[in-house]
C-alpha cells in the first residue's frame, strides 16, 4: 500500500511540476469550444442545445492529447523497468498511475468546463448535471486511456493510433453523459438511469483497463 | 541459509535470432559474476532475463535461500543504461520515491546519497547533473533499498576514476554480506576474485 501512495504521490507531483501537459490540455479545450459559437453563429437556443455534447467531446479530445505521456516517460528513462521489480504487480503500477493521470488531467478539464459552458450558453439548470456526469464519467477516460497509452508506448507516432483505440471505447461514457444531463435540462428522460450507466462504465474500466494495460507493458517489457 | 541462484539451459530469442544459446552458470552469495562478451553478445539480455523482463524459450531459474513470498526479479535490483531517474525531482527527492516504493528503511536515503557522494547536491533538481552524477544517483538505489542480487550492465560507464573505486569499494561490501553480483562490462570493475561467463555470438536462427 505505501508504495501504492508512494507512486501517486511522485506522479502528482511530476504532473504538477512538469504542468506543460494539463496546460496544453486545457489550452486546447478552450480553443475548441470556442470555435463553436465562431463557427455555428449566434443561435443562443442551438449552442445551448449542444452545449452538453461539445463540452464532453472536447474534453475527450483534450484529455487524449495527454494520454501518449502516460508510460512514455517511465519507459524511456528505465523507470519501467525499476517499477517492475517492485512490491506490486503491474496491474496496481497502471492504476496508480491512471489515478494520477485522473487526478491532474481530467480533475482541471471538469473543473473548467462548467466556465466553458458560459461560451455556449448551457442552461442553467444542466450545470449540476454537468458537473456530475464529468467527475464520475472521466475516471473511464483514464482508465481506458492507460490501455491504449500500454499498447501503443512502443509504436512511432502513436498518437494518431492511440485516438483510433481509445476514442471508440469512449462512445459508452460520452452517450450516457450527455443523456444524463439532457434529460435534466429537456424532461422526460431519466437523469439517475444514464448517471448510474456512466457509474457503471466507469467501475467496469477499473477492472479492465489496469489488466489490459498490464498486459501490454509485460509483452512490450523485453 | 545462503542465497544461491542457478540458470539451467537458458536459451533466450531476441526478434527471431537465438541470442543465448544453452547458456548456465552457478552463483551463491558472496560471489560475483562478470559477463563478458562481444557487442550482441547477449549480456544485456541475460540480465534482464534475469530480472523477469524476458521470458527465456527454455531453461530455468533456481533461487536458493531467497524470500519465498517474493519472485526472483523482487529480489533484484537492476541498474542498467538508463538511470530511472526523473529530471524534475530534485536528487533526494528521486532517491526518497525509490526508498519508499521499493520498501526500504527511511534512514538509507541519507546513507547511499553520501556513498555516492551526492550529499552536496540533495536539493539540486536532476535536470542539473552531469551523465556521470546521473548514473551515481541511479545506482544509489542499490543501497537506499537492500535486495540480494544485483544486476549490474555498464556500471561503471560515465563514472570518473575515484566513483568507480568508490563502486567497486560498494560491490564488496554487498559482496561480503553475502550479496550477489552479477555485472555485464567490457571494463575491469575491480573486482577480485570473481566468476566469469563468457558469452559469444550464436549464429543459429531460432527454431
Amino acid at each position: 500500500m505505501s508504495a501504492f501512495i508512494a507512486l501517486l504521490r511522485r506522479d502528482i507531483m511530476l504532473g504538477l511540476r512538469e504542468g506543460a501537459a494539463t496546460g496544453t490540455a486545457l489550452g486546447f479545450y478552450l480553443v475548441v469550444v470556442s470555435l463553436m459559437p465562431l463557427g455555428l453563429g449566434p443561435d443562443l437556443n442551438l449552442l445551448s442545445r449542444i452545449a452538453p455534447g461539445v463540452l464532453w467531446v472536447g474534453l475527450l479530445l483534450a484529455a487524449l492529447l495527454t494520454l501518449p505521456r502516460m508510460f512514455e516517460a517511465d519507459a524511456e528513462d528505465g523507470t519501467l523497468d525499476a517499477l517492475s521489480l517492485g512490491p506490486m504487480p503491474l496491474e496496481l503500477v497502471v492504476l496508480a498511475k491512471a489515478i494520477g493521470h485522473w487526478l491532474t488531467t481530467c480533475i482541471p478539464l471538469c473543473l473548467s468546463a462548467p466556465i466553458l459552458g458560459l461560451l455556449l450558453n448551457l442552461e442553467l439548470s444542466a450545470y449540476p448535471a454537468l458537473a456530475a456526469t464529468l467527475l464520475v464519467g472521466t475516471p473511464a477516460v483514464s482508465l481506458l486511456g492507460s490501455a491504449g497509452a500500454a499498447l501503443t508506448l512502443r509504436a512511432r507516432k502513436g498518437g494518431v493510433l492511440i485516438a483510433l483505440l481509445v476514442l471508440p471505447l469512449y462512445i459508452p461514457t460520452l452517450i450516457f453523459g450527455i443523456a444524463a444531463i439532457s434529460a435534466v435540462v429537456t424532461p422526460p428522460g431519466s437523469f439517475t438511469s444514464s448517471f448510474l450507466m456512466v457509474t457503471a462504465v466507469s467501475l467496469v474500466s477499473l477492472v479492465i483497463g489496469p489488466l489490459a494495460a498490464a498486459a501490454a507493458l509485460r509483452a512490450q517489457m523485453g | 541459509m545462503a542465497i544461491a541462484l542457478t540458470a539451467e539451459n537458458l536459451c533466450i530469442e531476441r526478434g527471431g535470432r537465438l541470442v543465448l544459446d544453452d547458456v548456465g552458470f552457478t552463483i551463491a552469495g558472496g560471489d560475483a559474476l562478470v559477463v563478458t562478451g562481444p557487442n550482441g553478445a547477449g549480456k544485456t539480455t541475460l540480465l534482464r532475463a534475469i530480472a523477469g523482463f524476458l521470458k527465456p524459450v527454455a531453461g530455468q531459474f533456481y533461487l536458493r535461500g531467497g524470500d519465498t513470498e517474493r519472485d526472483l526479479g523482487q529480489h533484484c535490483h537492476y541498474a542498467g543504461h538508463l538511470d530511472a531517474v526523473k529530471s524534475r525531482l530534485s536528487v533526494a527527492e528521486n532517491l526518497a520515491f525509490w526508498a519508499h516504493y521499493l520498501g526500504g528503511a527511511p534512514g538509507e536515503v541519507t546513507n547511499a546519497l553520501a556513498a555516492f557522494g551526492l550529499t552536496d547536491l540533495a536539493e539540486v533538481t536532476a535536470a542539473y547533473l552531469s551523465a556521470g552524477q546521473r548514473r551515481r544517483l541511479g545506482l544509489a538505489r542499490l543501497l537506499a533499498v537492500e535486495r540480494p542480487i544485483w544486476l549490474l550492465d555498464e556500471p561503471t560507464v560515465s563514472l570518473d576514476e575515484e566513483s568507480r573505486s568508490r563502486f567497486a569499494a560498494l560491490v564488496r561490501v554487498h559482496l561480503a554480506a553475502g550479496g550477489i553480483a552479477i555485472a555485464a562490462t567490457h571494463v575491469d570493475l575491480g573486482l577480485s576474485p570473481v566468476k566469469t561467463l563468457h558469452l559469444s555470438i550464436t549464429q543459429k536462427a531460432a527454431a
